[in-house]
């Protein structure tokens, strides 16, 4: 725990909507030691999204209400850290972003190499380094050459061709690749990549999969990685951290998750993964309504193993060595 | 390379536009009238006069005929004559167009430097109270007869308090004329006085006709910055850290301008059917002002002129704006 | 559509505009009741000509002694009627254009549009001018110079949304059960589009109030003695600044039910068509 990068303590978010308040995150904690990759599955709508949107405070200012919860970082809270300091300090800096579609993530009138410039110009480690103090010359320079390095780390072809064209002209693989590049540039301890490969074709996606995972690795930052899709998770998460209709429901190193899923959701998720034997599974029922969430545990409609308890009263946190759940009926007994 | 090909795919839409404009305003002169000749000829023409004028335009042949002569004779500059001036209605139109283009373009610059920052705040600030008195001040100038507000202007500003002339360019002659735009004569002459006095005159006209305008640009900017503030690479923006200034005055504005740069050509238009009614007010010696006193001299020839030379104005800059996009987007020049 | 009114009752301009249109229809349809000397449309006082507003005439008299309030509410009839008129006309033409130019995929199709392109290409208040006068000053003359050069907006925006439309699961349903072309077009794509149709209407009448009024200042209206509002601006020029309600009464006039019309409009778009809004950014 002391050594843990950030700690999300119980997180309350709702949305306003024309309907009432829905309540997408509902006391959600979850923390991430240095280096470590962490995998935040879950179906569309649990609240992966807004959880990795809340720790950079860019969730929709309209909508969103923060209800409560604390997110520790750098010995502060950032919930509480005003909105300028965390854009001059923590975002792009210490904790970086790589989003879900690459496609519109890019401002389409400006060339690439304008775009890449002046996150330089904001979040260059190099503005740290005395030796470029009152030399913002040199310092732009060997940005520069920082830059074409990495474009050619993220295995881009061309580097300094590719500064000069407009996201448009370049393919959506690339335009990952060109993320995954800007976002660890400033060498930061966190990057935060929601749904990363989401948008790109099948085969692309394990490359630039295993090119985030190696990056990361080698340099040692961490990663959160909000995904559906339990393969890419499988492939370069540490641990992993389940959610379901906005609250987290297990957590455990990636070997124990797979091979004792011990939260019944967990089980159906690891079931419909399609194999040859079985085939195509879903998991019946669906997601519950966020406005009014089922009274107990939010997963007993759907849940085979509920019983009268489940309807009552909501599951407390059962936490063992490395692995914790939220169930009244837990499928396993946690590893020694 | 990319560009050239923008240009000429935007021109060949030009050509067809253009002709089907003169099949209107043939259609309009030379069908719909019981007697086109009598209408060229004018009110008090006498029979021989309207008979030679029958012959003149070949009104007794078939119509395709003499389409192809009405395209042939405009196309070589000629309009006819008008009955008021007795000169040539091309060349009445040519001696008036600088007077409207100097209006119009300081407008648009006024206009857009009104517009587009009311627009970014209002989108800014939405609904605060700074969006809704724009909302409907914007929908208000929108809703004001032109005509009637330039006679308001003139009663309040150059009658009551009279601080600004009442009507024309400048006092007593305007400068030598070298382009016929008295901004520039004036500034080649170094002539200072007729400069300040230009301007000065071209206070009421240009409110006028800056009103409407203005509450466009601030509707498309005010929408353009909207969309773009709550667009992917803004919420990218912001998770990385650039700055909110850099990301609301470089990367969203620019993306918003390119939207108000094609409502450009749309506020052409407003401006220049604002100005007939405006030159009109303010004696401006313009083409509007030409048709207005053409239009109550029953000068047909003059008006069907002053037609065609609108709408090729018009065509010509959605043209030049079609291409001016191109330019500035890069997503259209593939 | 009751949830429409809802939202629509609760916007408070869209309701003032709402007030401000209702205000002068009923005064237009109410004229002879409310107007305090009825024969002025036609008679005239020259004793008491151009005098200022008092108790007699609320708002004055103009230059032939007539009671300027009284001629404002029948103005109100002609404006009202000449708006109606024209965009009812260029609706009924527009309309049918776009949908058939829009289901029908073809050199016809493409024909009709280059041709409303080429109408849209010029200001309307131009071509107006050119028809208007070709025709002479008559009310049926401004509406069909109106409708002749409005009627392209519809046709524009119908056969926009009739191909975005086409692709829709509802209409290639309807087809492929055998519907009649004619039978999807006006049962299934109309009812889907009215929306966009009714804003633009509302919008559109706010317009073609203001170029009606302004052919009317420039003398293309309907002729002497008729109320009509912009020719009753144009007259009041010359006896300016001394006769002020003149021209400041008419004028307010057409801004209460242009903006009226304006104010509807926009608050219809939010509430009917909130794409339209976000669209109008770009093309």
């Amino acid at each position: 725990m002391e050594s843990d990068l950030i700690a999300v303590r119980d997180l309350r978010v709702a949305f306003a909507s024309d309907a009432g308040l829905a309540k997408v995150l509902d006391g959600v904690s979850c923390s991430i030691r240095p280096g470590e990759i962490r995998g935040l599955v879950g179906e569309s709508g649990c609240g992966k999204t807004t959880l990795a949107r809340a720790i950079l405070g860019i969730l929709p200012p309209n909508s969103a209400r923060i209800q409560g919860g604390q997110v520790l970082f750098g010995g502060r809270d950032l919930l509480t850290v005003p909105e300028a300091a965390l854009a001059r300090e923590v975002r792009g800096r210490e904790i970086a972003y790589i989003p879900q579609d690459p496609s519109t993530a890019f401002n389409p009138v400006f060339t690439i190499g304008t775009q890449i410039a002046d996150l330089m110009h904001w979040k260059s480690p190099l503005l740290r380094d005395p030796s470029f103090r009152g030399n913002a010359r040199a310092r732009r320079e060997a940005d520069l050459a920082r830059v074409v390095e990495w474009l050619r780390l993220v295995q881009l072809p061309n580097p300094e061709a590719l500064l000069r064209k407009y996201p448009h002209e370049v393919s959506g693989g690339q335009r990952q690749r060109l993320m995954i590049a800007m976002a660890l540039l400033p060498e930061p301890k966190l990057v935060i990549a929601d749904e990363p490969t989401t948008a790109l074709d099948v085969t692309v996606q394990a490359q630039i999969l295993k090119l985030l995972k190696g990056l990361a690795r080698d340099r040692n930052v961490a990663v959160l990685f909000t995904t559906h899709d339990l393969g890419a998770a499988y492939e370069i998460c540490d641990r992993i951290t389940v959610m379901y209709a906005g609250q987290e429901v297990e957590e455990a190193p990636v070997a124990e998750f797979f091979n004792r899923p011990s939260h019944p959701y967990t089980r159906k998720l690891l079931d419909s993964l399609p194999s040859a034997e079985t085939g195509l599974r879903g998991i019946p029922g669906e997601i519950p309504r966020l406005i009014d969430p089922p009274p107990g545990c939010r997963f007993n409609p759907r849940c085979e193993r509920a019983t009268e308890i489940c309807q009552q009263r909501p599951p407390a946190e059962l936490a063992g060595p490395g692995h914790s759940v939220r169930c009244h009926h837990r499928l396993t007994e946690f590893a020694a | 390379m990319k560009i050239f090909v923008l240009v000429v795919n935007r021109v060949i839409w030009f050509v067809p536009t253009l002709l089907g404009l003169l099949a209107i305003v043939f259609f309009i002169s030379h069908v719909i009238p019981a007697d086109p000749a009598a209408f060229a000829a004018g009110e008090n023409a006498s029979a021989a006069t309207i008979a030679e004028m029958r012959a003149r335009l070949g009104l007794d042949q078939p119509l395709h005929i003499q389409f192809l002569r009405y395209v042939q004779s405009i196309l070589s500059g000629d309009m006819g004559r008008s009955i008021y001036t007795g000169r040539p209605v091309s060349e009445d139109l040519l001696s008036r167009l600088p007077a409207t283009l100097e209006l119009t373009l300081v407008t648009v610059v006024v206009a857009a430097l009104i517009g587009v920052p009311l627009g970014v705040v209002s989108a800014l600030r939405r609904n605060s109270w700074v969006d809704h008195a724009l909302r409907f001040v914007t929908i208000a100038g929108l809703a004001i007869a032109s005509f009637w507000f330039a006679i308001l202007l003139q009663l309040f500003f150059s009658m009551q308090l009279g601080i600004t002339p009442l009507t024309g360019r400048v006092e007593g002659w305007g400068p030598e004329p070298i382009t016929g735009f008295y901004i520039i004569d004036s500034l080649i002459n170094w002539d200072m006085e007729t400069l300040l006095d230009a301007f000065h005159h071209l206070i009421l006209p240009v409110a006028t006709l800056a009103l409407p305008a203005a509450a466009t640009i601030v509707r498309f900017t005010r929408a353009g910055v909207l969309n773009a503030l709550e667009s992917n690479y803004v919420l990218y923006e912001t998770a990385m850290g650039y700055p909110r200034s850099q990301i609301v005055w470089k990367y969203v504005l620019r993306n918003a301008l390119i939207g108000t740069v094609t409502q450009i050509g749309l506020i052409f238009g407003i401006l220049l059917a604002g100005a007939v009614v405006v030159e009109a007010v303010f004696d401006w010696p313009g083409l509007g002002m030409f048709a207005v006193n053409s239009i109550l001299n029953s000068d047909y020839n003059a008006v069907m002129g002053f037609t065609l030379i609108a709408g090729t104005m018009f065509i010509v800059v959605n043209l030049l704006v079609d291409i001016l996009q191109g330019l500035i987007d890069p997503r259209e020049t593939r | 559509m009751r949830q429409v009114f809802r939202k629509l009752a609760e916007d408070r301009s869209s309701m003032l505009g709402l007030a401000l249109i209702l205000i002068v229809v009923f005064a237009a349809i109410l004229a002879p009741w409310l107007s305090t000397h009825p024969g002025d449309v036609t008679e005239f006082h020259t004793a008491i000509r151009l005098s200022p507003p008092n108790a007699d005439n609320w708002l004055g008299t103009d230059r032939m002694g007539a009671d300027i309030y009284s001629r404002l509410l029948y103005g109100a009839r002609i404006t009202i009627t000449i708006a109606v008129v024209a965009i009812l006309v260029a609706v009924l033409i527009g309309v049918p254009v776009g949908l058939v130019a829009g289901y029908y995929e073809g050199l016809g199709s493409d024909l009709l549009m280059r041709g409303s392109d080429v109408f849209l290409a010029v200001p309307q208040i131009v071509l107006a001018i050119a028809i208007a006068q070709t025709l002479g000053p008559s009310i049926e003359n401004v509406i069909l110079a109106l409708s002749v050069t409005y009627w392209p907006f519809w046709a524009r925006l119908v056969y926009a949304e009739t191909r975005s439309c086409k692709n829709e699961t509802f209409v290639e349903a309807a087809i492929a059960l055998g519907c009649s072309p004619w039978r999807v077009m006006v049962l299934h794509i109309l009812p889907s589009i009215s929306s966009s149709i009714i804003v633009r209407t509302t919008i559109g009448m706010g317009g073609t109030i203001l170029t009606a009024a302004t052919l009317g200042f420039l003398g293309l209206g309907p002729p002497p003695p008729t109320p009509e509002w912009g020719r009753t601006i144009a007259e009041s020029r010359e006896f300016l600044p001394m006769a002020w309600w003149y021209a400041a009464f008419p004028g307010l006039a057409i801004f209460i039910v242009v903006m009226g019309f304006n104010l509807l409009g926009d608050g219809l778009r939010d509430v009917l068509d909130p794409r339209l809004r976000r669209a109008s950014s770009g093309k």
